[in-house]
């Protein structure tokens, strides 16, 4: 008797990838330098949000073509990202067997209203959050693993963090609550009470929670990581920057010896130009990723 | 006792739980000094890529084939760990840890939508069965000699033994049942 697709196994393969760094990449040759610097998986899209932002229209899921020639150039895991609440894009990258998908705020939105009914899929899906609410929503809808969103493409820290902080801020807001204040916490956060009970005991999201949006150097991984996420993503920090075999080397290593400012200070040196960011209170509201999604 | 459990990448928090459910004290190792504390060690699951980059890196595969090739340090590799630990990978070059005669399919039952539970049968173990948690898994296609075969999952070996090395494809630090880690730590020597 074997049991596929079962909680465990999807969200198992997150708790896999804890400690790791998940590498946008955008063909095949990318995927195999994040490959060998260490990358615990890749995120194959169309574009690097940086150049989704520059672009501008309307970004969709990748060409199935460029993520079967991902899938093939690795070993390591492939996700890919569907538009929010487009789940016909998400049965096509089932179909393709990604390993992952995200139903992501940095493609244009399909549904003002819904997101994708995650529990139909038997590939698990990671969703961006900026606050307690919005993850346990996510994971009221299946998802088996979050991202705080950050805000992507920007190489600027600042969301990331923030978004953090208000996840941890919020979890450790619910310690020691009785049933019936846990029960107004969830009428306050729009979430499911048996999560909210759930995040209480365990003091953490019941699931594995990466940090996202705005890392692009070796310090943005391990500011993450002290602040208590269980890994990263980096987007256009990599491939936008001026060296990216050997920044992601770093970004490798900083995330594994996130505690050791000695090890920090060793990767940080000559890595050339990091990607040059925006300052976020140039971006018009809405042109802001991380409203997306609710 | 203290246990080690290499801390580079990977499902790490998962067994440092087993391990002090298990009543013994659980040790992150992500340096040699760290390694030079621990009575044994738990290779995680994780990227074996990612991981034996890492333990290269750092210089700690050498110190760990020492420590077993010269005091024999038990050393149990869950999925990832049990590719590090193995001989020979099928398709690929092995010249990480190499320290049991097996040689072992990545991937071997296909990507996530393939991950799967079954119950198992385990030479020492069982009854009643123990619910594998199988995630993008490899399995051993060949052992030699010396290597004992603890389980089977229809025909391809998912568990096994050589001398102070244990391997699994499975992950028994993704469940609550206690019986491998108590096994890998009280009956391995």
């Amino acid at each position: 008797m074997i049991e596929k697709s079962t909680d465990k196994t999807k969200r198992g393969l997150a708790q896999m990838l804890k400690g790791g760094v998940i590498m946008d990449v955008v063909n095949a040759e990318q995927a195999k330098i994040a490959e060998d610097a260490g990358a615990v998986a890749v995120m194959a899209l169309e574009r690097v949000p940086a150049d989704i932002r520059a672009a501008g229209g309307v970004a969709r899921m990748a060409d199935p073509k460029k993520i079967k020639e991902i899938m093939k150039a690795v070993t390591i895991p492939v996700m890919a990202k569907a538009r929010i609440g487009h789940f016909v894009e998400a049965q096509i990258l089932e179909a393709l067997e990604v390993d992952y998908i995200d139903e992501s705020e940095v493609l244009t939105p399909a549904d003002e209203k819904y997101h994708i009914n995650k529990s139909n899929f038997k590939v698990p899906f990671v969703c961006g959050a900026r606050n307690l609410g919005e993850a346990l929503r996510r994971i009221a809808e299946g998802a088996d693993m979050i991202r705080t969103k950050g805000e992507a493409g920007t190489g600027n820290i600042i969301e990331a963090v923030k978004h953090m902080r208000c996840v941890n801020e919020e979890i450790r807001a619910l310690k020691g609550l009785g049933k019936e204040e846990l029960i107004v916490k969830a009428k306050e956060y729009g979430a499911p009470f048996e999560l909210i009970q759930e995040t209480a005991a365990l003091g953490r999201l019941p699931v594995v929670n990466f940090a996202a949006g705005g890392i692009a150097t070796p310090a943005d991984a391990a500011l993450m990581m002290q602040l208590g996420c269980d890994g990263v993503f980096v987007g256009s920090g990599i491939f936008k920057s001026d060296n990216p075999e050997q920044r992601a080397k770093s970004i490798v290593e900083a995330t594994t010896h996130y505690n050791d400012p000695k090890v920090l200070a060793s990767v940080s040196e000559g890595l050339g130009e990091a990607m040059k960011g925006i300052a976020i209170d140039e971006i018009p509201e809405s042109e802001k990723m991380q409203v997306r999604g609710w | 006792m203290k246990v080690g459990v290499l801390a580079l990448q990977g499902a790490v928090q998962e067994h440092l739980k087993m391990i002090e459910k298990c009543g013994h004290q659980p040790i992150p190792v992500k340096t040699i000094a760290h390694l030079n504390q621990v009575k044994r060690l738990i290779i995680p699951g994780g990227e074996s890529t990612t991981i034996s980059k890492l333990l290269v890196k750092y210089h700690l595969n050498e110190k760990i084939a020492e420590l077993y090739n010269r005091y024999g340090l038990p050393i149990f590799g869950t999925c990832a760990g049990m590719i590090l630990l193995a001989k020979q990978i099928e398709g690929q070059k092995q010249d990480i840890l190499g320290l049991i005669d097996i040689t072992v399919r990545r991937n071997a039952f296909g990507r996530q939508i393939n991950s799967f539970e079954a119950e198992l049968e385990i030479n020492g173990i069982t009854p009643p069965l123990f619910r594998g948690i199988f995630i993008r898994a490899p399995y051993i296609s060949k052992a030699g000699k010396e290597v004992r075969i603890l389980a089977s999952f229809r025909e391809n070996i998912v568990l096994a033994q050589q001398k102070n090395i244990l391997v699994s494809s499975f992950h028994p630090e993704l469940g609550d049942d206690l019986r491998i880690h108590r096994f890998f730590i009280e009956k391995i020597n």
